[in-house]
């Protein structure tokens, strides 16, 4: 029986072991509910979860432990011809048993028993079953796949049996301990509190995950590929055409990248800091209500639309633009209609993603400048100063620590921002200084480097995960700081 | 006393003039600094609409198809030249059916048959999607060969364009994807009637195609929506029970602290990050399939879930403590407290903090394609574990196409894509309005 049946049947056994526990605990009762130490529903969710839990935690031990279990058992029947070779020759070898287990799986059993053990018919009557094979099978693997069949059959049986048999046990357990004095409601909540804490740890376990797979992968290129080369590097050229020839490596240089990453972020910071910091104080010093209730959601409209959408923004009507109207301006100025401006660059993916920085900036900043106590204000208004002149000597010096902070938030969003620079900064990895030019980044190497066909050995690929690392670097180092200062300044008016 | 009170008069020196503490001055600072506060504000705004205008203005049109409307003779020559449909089926599937609907026009048009040039010219008007449109028609129903169907067939995306007036009818001929002859066609088919716009409803029900006029957004709506129905199943419960835990049980130890640090590092973890740790953890460990929306579901999932957490905990916060002490006073456990009082009274606030998160991992591209979602599919998923695409990620590889009838699909997919995120929010608001409770 296969899990997709098992986990119905389960599931029915769960709600029968309720239902059974509600009944046994009414009849105990006898009519008078306060007899009970809890309400009959504890009683029956302790049967249902004694039912599940042990049930659920052999089936999920037992399919991850079977595979790995027969797998060896197979390879352990290989003749001595196969074990000898290398690991990765033994893994063909396998994957080639496992795939013609497959295919005799879909066969009929008098086919099998009519075919034989000839490899060649074998092959024949599978691949007009749509089972294509990779090569000619040889003698023990159709030996081996028929075992492995066997086994897997063998192992789905029993875990069948041991589930279900575990499931009835663990209701007859539970249906027992059901009494007067039995204290089920304690019991439940001390499963539900475990469920909590487990999915409170699904956070950490997160972090644990990004950091660990990006560090095994990573690791795997600085085998190939020496990390000084790597983070020092000036020059980068992966190579693709040649991705697997080990003779023409790669230079996988960090320098051109980042520069690329710093600058666009640095153009975007330029235009959403100013802008985004100017509405903030008009927002929250100078506007109307109506005009805070109409401003403030339309800004944050411009957070929540998805950045594919920037990003197709900037390259058909940003890109274009600025190209046409540099070619306009170049004409005037020397009779030249060539444009100084290439619709990819620089300046059209750090404006664009400036634009849709501005919102981050002031929200974040907003909270921020009226967090700052109205007393302050108060008493600078108060002896005679102007509202902006409050605004910048008192307001705002009050509220910088914030306003770094938050500067830094947006700064690490810039950072890690992919869709606008894939679409709008090109893929030239290049050290120079004309935001005229296109320049790439860290995001958009990651994205080029992964999409295709993969192969999870060449340094091409992997090297995907060492820039992945330092995105995550640097941006987590970003974000506790910004965190930091926040949460001191906040400390200090509270 | 009088002598003080007179000295004093008689040594009022003249009043000091007025001095000058540069009011003016500071007047126009002030309206300056007021000025720039609009200026930002507007620069905001305005931009907000270029961005929505942009993406309508080329857009809209891609909700309407030219389509050709002519009788087509389903000549049995053609189709089945000699007649063996009946011992092998798959003759049907085979025809030349393009052929037939360029018969078709070309009759309506009046171009001879020997005219070699002309039916070349008038098979170009016409899409290649029209062999699967025929097809399905005569394999649904082979009693049509041998009749003539009036059939409204597709233009070709070139045609569509020119239609449209998106193609400048300035540039010399040479440089232009559809000839005079081809115009001058088009304007005697509109003139007549059979040359018009529909509504396109491919563009919501179709896959991916190479032709712009046949691709549309189905595979991706689909692909979308079995990854939304992923991360709500998954991130609601688990978001919720961690955040209870967070803010009612925890005690207030270092474990404690690191899990609240790290959830608020996580919400700002590029999304990218989320794509690479997928792909290690979720294909590559795993051996999950590539392409699988239950990966992509995965993945947003663990995006969404810091967002969801955040949202949680700050309405629990807001569920004010005598609640609680009402209901613990009244002998229920901390449990029930929870679960019967304070969680139904946030309920408003958390799901529109999740109806904000699904809202954003819907937008979310960069993951996905890491995951290998930019995989060309034309056929509907059946299941979340068959390779499929995302509306966001269609965008993405439509946007990469050159011909100028798909920067029109790439507006229109984005519309649909807004559309969705409008309602959700509007929804969100309106839930949050609708059970606003102030205590």
């Amino acid at each position: 029986m296969s899990t997709s049946i098992l986990l119905p049947i389960l599931a029915v056994i769960g709600v029968a072991a309720y239902a059974a526990g509600v009944w046994r605990a009414n009849a105990i009762a006898r009519g008078a509910s306060s007899r009970l130490h809890s309400r009959p529903g504890y009683y029956g969710s302790f049967v249902a979860l004694w039912a599940l839990l042990p049930a659920l935690a052999l089936l999920v031990l037992w399919l991850i432990a079977s595979p790995l279990y027969i797998n060896a058992a197979v390879r352990s029947e290989f003749p001595e011809e196969v074990t000898t070779l290398s690991q990765a020759e033994q893994g063909l070898n396998f994957g080639m048993v496992s795939s013609l287990a497959r295919g005799m799986s879909v066969l009929a059993a008098e086919e099998i028993d009519r075919i034989g053990g000839d490899p060649a018919e074998l092959r024949a009557a599978l691949g007009a079953r749509g089972v294509p094979l990779a090569g000619e099978p040889k003698p023990f693997m159709v030996q081996a796949a028929g075992d492995l069949n066997q086994m897997t059959a063998a192992s789905r049986t029993m875990m069948t049996v041991a589930a279900l048999a575990v499931s009835l046990a663990g209701a007859f357990f539970g249906l027992s301990r059901v009494a007067p004095r039995f204290r089920a409601r304690n019991k439940v909540e001390k499963a539900v509190l475990a469920s909590l804490i487990v999915a409170s740890s699904i956070a950490i376990l997160t972090t644990i995950g990004i950091v660990l797979s990006m560090l095994t992968e990573a690791t795997h290129f600085f085998t190939r590929v020496p990390a000084w080369e790597f983070f020092f590097g000036t020059v980068w050229d992966p190579r693709f055409a040649a991705a697997g020839a080990t003779a023409s490596e790669g230079q996988f240089g960090l320098i051109p990248l980042l520069l690329g990453t710093l600058y666009i972020g640095f153009v975007a910071m330029l235009v959403a800091v100013p802008v985004g910091l100017f509405s903030a104080i008009y927002m929250s010093e100078y506007a109307s209500r109506q005009v805070r209730s109409v401003a403030k959601p339309l800004l944050e409209v411009l957070a929540g639309i998805p950045t594919i959408v920037y990003g197709f923004f900037a390259l058909t009507a940003v890109g274009p633009f600025l190209r046409d109207l540099s070619s306009q301006l170049n004409g005037l100025v020397t009779g030249n209609y060539a444009n100084f401006i290439q619709a990819q660059s620089v300046l059209t993916a750090g404006f664009v993603m400036g634009i849709m920085l501005i919102p981050y900036v002031s929200s974040l900043s907003d909270d921020i400048i009226t967090a700052v106590p109205r007393a302050l204000r108060d008493g600078s208004l108060g002896l005679g100063a102007t509202r902006s002149e409050t605004i910048k000597r008192v307001t705002l010096p009050a509220a910088l620590p914030g306003i770094v902070g938050a500067i830094l938030m947006t700064a690490s969003r810039a950072i890690g921002e992919t869709m606008i620079v894939v679409l709008a900064a090109g893929v030239a990895a290049r050290i120079q200084w004309n935001p005229f030019e296109p320049m790439t980044t860290v995001t958009v190497k990651i994205v080029s480097q992964l999409t295709g066909d993969l192969e999870f050995t060449s340094p091409q690929t992997l090297v995907a995960f060492a820039l992945g690392i330092t995105l995550f670097a640097i941006t987590l180092c970003l974000n506790i700081y910004a965190l930091y200062i926040v949460r001191k300044y906040r400390e200090q008016y509270e | 006393m009088t002598d003080a009170i007179s000295s004093a008069a008689g040594l009022a020196r003249p009043r000091p003039a007025r001095r000058d503490i540069g009011i003016k001055r500071r007047y126009a600072a002030e309206r300056r600094f007021r000025a720039y506060g609009i200026a930002a504000l507007t620069f905001g705004i305005v931009f907000l609409f270029l961005l929505v205008s942009s993406v309508v203005s080329k857009g809209y049109t891609a909700f309407q198809q030219t389509m050709i409307t002519v009788p087509v003779e389903f000549t049995e020559a053609i189709i089945d030249p000699k007649n063996e449909r009946a011992e092998n089926p798959q003759k049907l599937m085979t025809a030349n059916y393009p052929l037939l609907a360029r018969n078709a026009v070309a009759k309506v048009l009046g171009v001879a048959e020997n005219d070699r040039t002309g039916l070349r010219d008038v098979n170009k008007m016409i899409s290649d999607g029209v062999r699967s449109q025929l097809r399905d028609m005569v394999v649904a129903n082979p009693a049509l060969i041998g009749t003539t169907q009036t059939v409204s067939l597709l233009a070709a995306g070139d045609l569509d364009s020119a239609f449209k007036g998106q193609i400048s009818l300035d540039v010399p001929e040479a440089n232009r994807k559809v000839n005079d002859k081809q115009v001058g066609w088009m304007n005697q088919l509109a003139e007549s009637g059979a040359l018009a716009k529909h509504f396109n409803t491919g563009i919501f029900v179709n896959g991916n195609s190479s032709r712009p006029e046949a691709a549309g957004v189905g595979v991706a709506l689909i692909g979308s929506f079995y990854m939304m129905l992923i991360v709500l199943v998954l991130s609601l419960p688990i978001g919720v029970a961690a955040s209870i835990y967070l803010e009612e049980f925890a005690p207030k130890n270092r474990l404690t602290d690191l899990i609240e640090v790290n959830i608020n590092n996580l919400a700002a973890v590029p999304s990218i990050v989320y794509g690479l740790l997928g792909l290690a953890v979720f294909i590559n460990f795993a051996g999950l399939p590539r392409s699988a929306s239950l990966v992509g579901g995965l993945v947003l999932t663990l995006m969404t879930l810091p967002t969801i957490i955040i949202a949680t905990r700050a309405a629990l916060k807001a569920v004010p403590p005598s609640i609680r002490a009402a209901a613990l006073g009244l002998g229920a456990s901390k449990m029930q407290t929870i679960f019967h009082h304070v969680l139904p009274l946030a309920m408003p606030g958390i799901l529109t903090g999740t109806i904000i998160g699904l809202a954003h991992a819907l937008g979310e591209t960069a993951p996905l394609l890491l995951i290998g979602m930019v995989a060309f599919v034309a056929n509907y998923p059946t299941t979340p574990l068959d390779p499929s695409t995302a509306l966001p990620v269609q965008i993405y590889m439509w946007a990469n196409e050159a011909e100028r009838a798909f920067v029109e699909r790439t507006s229109g997919a984005i519309i649909i894509l807004l559309l969705f995120l409008i309602v959700m929010n509007v929804g969100a608001i309106l839930l949050r309005r609708r059970f606003e409770r102030r205590w």
